[in-house]
């Protein structure tokens, strides 16, 4: 039979809040020295309160405007009671049936093809503290206790592994637009969980659903719902049945592993939090917070698209980060608009690949859009050739020296000059007969070659048109 | 007995500051005062004597320096479930028998601020889930008026403390009547203000839409002094309310001319006591002659659900709130288990009382999936009517009055065995919890040499008034002034 994967996502995404979620204990815990970020509230000491931060109540609604999601006329939150060890309180303040956003949709593109993720709700509520285990014992770190923690839960619209790593890295870059959180999956501030089940295809009932949890990268979510969906599909092939449980992701055994079944459902005795007031929101306030939400990846990118004449594919990867796309429009400042592809191929081709290889963030880069700029106008005046200001840019890259400096210590000026470049192609001919030969037999890749050998004689300065009509000429081509 | 342990706190304060006495001398008549019938009552938890002294000599350096405040100097009996600096704060169980907390409830830091002396921690019932302290994991206080019977409950330990004279006044805290059904057995006065007039930080929770810190004093004049200290918006609590204090001392007036006080038929409740009834009428009949309309025509007809309403509420909050006492962070920790969810379980087990254990029960049965509806929410409608039903009457009363009780104080041990006897001793005072009112408890009279209080209930953030008619009504009665023989 043809079955077909159904997945829906839960996110949850620490805020970049100063203060936590419900005390004023700073949120800036993960190089502190464990239950050094705490204070009687976020330990749930007897007879403290908590007090809503409203900055995390800020953040939320943007995100959840940004999600085109229904602002609803008032929030609440809501105790979820169960026991462990890592909740101070034995219960965590969380939202039930009046969430912060409501009905929101993200577009993904997948595949080339344009899909709309439909958001259940986008809510607010309590980090846990961490659990450490030491074999024998378990130690309590408190520090992450009450860190505002905000999840976006997606309709179980998503049909593939795919997909669902493009939604989470859309999801990424908008909270990375808005600010409101680091997004990294690395350190536990961006984290995910599945909801995945197959179906018979074109079927509207769902099978047993599983929660795939512990996936601590894009690329394990990836592979986990990859996985996950092939097990399934195996499992009714070879007769059996799929039971309602919850799995775990085993990072190097690259499989699933069942944690416990839930035949029944966990009952969490959800009921208003009574030592929060609801929270009625003044319509001013969202439209005030609506006004100055900055420009979304997919308007820039269609706006990259139609003031700069870039493509499609540059304008999405200059979008995918803030940072970038910034660092861009930065540069352009700076010069004319019919330098826009050229710079967003610096920042497509060489900017990228030394980022990646120091794995370092465009927002740290040493090189400022003046100095990339005074760069791209040295090639433009003939001062350096093309060649050359690749290698001036590696050097700009790793000192964050100007251009011009590097250029006259390094005396790497575009050779132009006819006369003394003309002695220099009639020594490299003299070296490479056989070429000479090649060239005049018919072969092109020749000239090429000489090109080649007459840059490297110049360390790359030689200015490639001239060399190329002083070469035609030799060769008696033309 | 050194006469200055019966003193008001209006009248220590005459004295301190006319500087005939000072407040380490009223300290220690009270600490002496303790010692002296402490074995009898039992009242406290904890009594911080050096600290108290030491309190009293800052107070009377201020005094001296010409800085004296209402409360200067006087010494205060907190009730053990109102977080204290440095001061254990076991709320009567063996839960916390060692829990030191490191920071003072916003009430503490308010009467430190004014310089009180804490004598130290007054008993209660465990975790405030009680009507006679027979429930405190220690030990059960006793009714200064007759030993045999208790004080009433949560906050026995308080009341009887005043009554005795063992404290010049007491904070209380009061969830379905915790203040007041006490004061009314002790014949003290209590005071339950508005939900949200006194910040609940540091009030460990018992079932946090109704808890209430108030006063628990000798006369009106003292409560108003206390709740100009006490009450106010506090940012720390998100469910206090920002709202202007007045100076409650200002309303207190000897006639009540121009005050109508309506009578509701359903707290005459089936059950009640004869001797209370009658000392109710009389009750009534002196404020009529103080100036007040009497209008025997109010009816609050959902009253009769507030008991139920009470108990799935009440329980609900608690099996949250008391969820965090799992051995883990503070407090008592079961070590002999062999995985955490046994060592919660153990800890929970061993360290909780019946009747706290009755009520997590309860409550998160009520929390239930399937049952919540039924059980929470029908409460929470319930609960509105309830409120709707009060603001109606507050329409054409000033105030309500009935009876604090429909009794007066029981014999030790007689309701221990029946939890729904206990509860139905509460069914005069919970209504008001429910409904976020306040609420005031008069002595009105004895039966049988046990002392009976009146009710006074009032409009939201309306203390006022209830002060101005419990004044009246004491500058013209003497019940407020009848000591116990201990
Ligand atoms: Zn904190």
């Amino acid at each position: 039979m043809n079955y077909e994967t159904v997945i829906g996502l839960e996110v949850h995404a620490q805020l970049l809040t100063r203060s936590k979620m419900f005390c004023s204990c700073s949120t800036d815990y993960v190089n502190a020295p464990p239950n050094t970020h705490v204070c009687p509230i976020c330990l749930g000491m007897p007879g403290t309160l908590p007090v809503i931060n409203k900055k995390a109540v800020e953040y939320t609604i943007m995100t959840a405007l940004a999600l085109e999601c229904t602002i609803p006329e008032y929030t609440k939150f809501d105790r979820k009671n169960y026991f462990y060890p890592d909740m101070m309180k034995n219960y965590q303040i969380s939202q039930y049936d009046a969430p912060i956003g409501k009905g929101g949709c993200l577009a993904i593109n997948s595949n080339g093809h344009q899909k709309k993720i439909n958001i259940t709700r986008v809510h607010l509520e309590e980090d846990v503290a961490k659990l450490l285990h030491r074999g024998e014992y378990s130690l309590v770190d408190v520090n992450r206790s009450g860190i505002p923690l905000m999840e976006t839960v997606s309709e179980p619209e998503i049909s593939s592994a795919e997909e669902a790593r493009d939604y989470l890295i859309k999801l990424r870059t908008i909270l990375r637009y808005l600010g409101v959180s680091t997004g990294n999956m690395e350190d536990g501030s961006f984290r995910c969980d599945a909801n995945i089940s197959i179906r018979p295809a074109g079927s509207k009932e769902l099978l047993s659903k599983v929660e795939v949890k512990n996936m601590n990268s894009f690329k394990a979510v990836y592979q986990a719902l990859k996985y996950e969906s092939k097990r399934q599909r195996k499992v009714l092939e070879e007769g059996g049945t799929l039971v309602q449980e919850t799995r775990g992701w085993m990072d190097e055994k690259e499989v699933t592993v069942s944690q416990r079944s839930k035949e029944y459902a966990d009952d969490y005795r959800y009921f208003p939090e009574p030592d929060l007031p609801p929270l009625f929101f003044d319509r001013a306030w969202i439209e005030e917070i609506k006004a100055r939400l900055p420009e979304l990846p997919e308007a820039r990118k269609e706006r990259l698209m139609a003031q700069y004449g870039l493509p499609l594919y540059d304008a999405s990867i200059l979008t995918s980060s803030r940072a970038m796309a910034d660092y861009f429009e930065n540069c352009l400042k700076l010069t004319s608009p019919d330098k826009a592809k050229i710079i967003s191929n610096w920042l497509l081709g060489d900017f990228s690949r030394l980022l990646n290889a120091t794995d370092s963030d465009i927002e740290n880069t040493r090189i400022s859009p003046g100095l990339l700029v005074e760069l791209l106008n040295l090639v433009d005046k003939g001062t350096i050739s093309g060649p050359t200001a690749k290698a001036v840019f590696e050097k700009m890259f790793y000192t964050g020296k100007k251009a011009s400096d590097i250029v006259a210590k390094g005396k790497l000026s575009q050779l132009s000059d006819a006369t003394e470049l003309n002695g220099i192609v009639k020594q490299v001919l003299a070296n490479n007969a056989k070429a000479v030969a090649d060239y005049k037999a018919g072969k092109q890749q020749a000239l090429t070659f000489l090109t080649g050998q007459i840059m490297k004689a110049t360390r790359g300065t030689a200015n490639p048109a001239v060399v190329r009509e002083i070469l035609v000429h030799e060769l008696g081509g033309g | 007995m050194n006469k200055l342990c019966q003193l008001t706190i209006h009248e220590a304060h005459e004295l301190l500051k006319r500087r005939e006495i000072s407040s380490v001398e009223l300290t220690k008549a009270t600490l002496e005062r303790i010692a002296e019938v402490e074995d009898k009552i039992h009242a406290c938890v904890t009594v911080t004597g050096d600290m108290a002294l030491k309190q009293a000599e800052e107070a009377d350096g201020c005094i001296r320096n010409g800085n004296i405040t209402p409360l200067a100097g006087v010494p205060v009996l907190i009730k053990d479930v109102i977080c204290t600096k440095g001061i254990r704060t076991t709320c009567s169980s063996k839960m916390l028998e060692n829990f030191v907390p490191p920071y003072d409830a916003t009430v503490i830091g308010k009467l430190k601020t004014q310089k009180a002396v804490i004598l130290g921690k007054g008993n209660m019932d465990e975790f405030a889930m009680g009507s006679s302290t027979e429930h405190s994991a220690f030990f059960p206080t006793h009714n200064p008026w007759n030993l045999g019977y208790v004080p009433g409950g949560s906050s026995g330990g308080p009341a009887a403390a005043v009554a005795g004279d063992e404290a010049i006044y007491a904070i209380g805290s009061d969830t379905g009547g915790s203040i007041r059904q006490p004061a009314g057995f002790c014949g003290v006065v209590g005071l339950k203000p508005t939900y949200g007039r006194v910040s609940r930080f540091g009030l460990v929770a018992f079932a946090s839409s109704l808890d209430q810190i108030g006063p628990i004093v000798k006369d009106a004049t003292d409560c108003a002094l206390v709740m100009n200290a006490i009450a106010g918006y506090d940012s720390m609590d998100s469910t206090s309310v920002d709202y202007p204090v007045p100076n409650y001392v200002s309303y207190l007036k000897g006639d009540l001319k121009g005050l109508r006080i309506g009578i509701p038929r359903e707290y005459f409740v089936e059950g009640m006591q004869s001797g209370v009834k009658s000392a109710l009428e009389i009750a009534i009949k002196k404020l009529k002659e103080l100036g007040a309309e009497i209008d025997w025509e109010v009816s609050l007809p959902s009253t009769k659900y507030a008991l139920a309403v009470y108990y799935i509420v009440a329980p609900s909050e608690a099996s949250a709130n008391l969820a965090r006492y799992d051995g883990v962070k503070y407090g008592f920790s079961e070590q002999d288990a062999g995985s955490v969810i046994e060592a919660t379980e153990k800890t929970r087990q061993f360290g909780f009382g019946t009747e706290v254990k009755r009520r997590i029960m309860l409550g998160t049965y009520a929390l239930s999936a399937g049952y919540y509806d039924a059980y929470y929410l029908k409460a929470q409608k319930v609960r509105t009517l309830i409120k709707q039903e009060y603001e109606q009457a507050f329409e054409k009363c000033d105030a309500l009055v009935t009876p604090t009780s429909p009794t007066v104080a029981f014999k030790l041990g007689e309701k221990l065995e029946d939890p729904m006897q206990m509860y139905l001793s509460d069914v005069c005072t919970l209504p008001i919890n429910i409904a976020g009112i306040p609420a005031i408890s008069v002595p009105a009279g004895f039966v049988d040499g046990l002392p009976i209080g009146m009710q006074i209930m009032g409009k939201p953030f309306n203390e006022e008034t209830l002060l101005h008619i419990a004044f009246a009504y004491e500058q013209a009665t003497e019940w407020h002034k009848s000591k116990p023989e201990i």
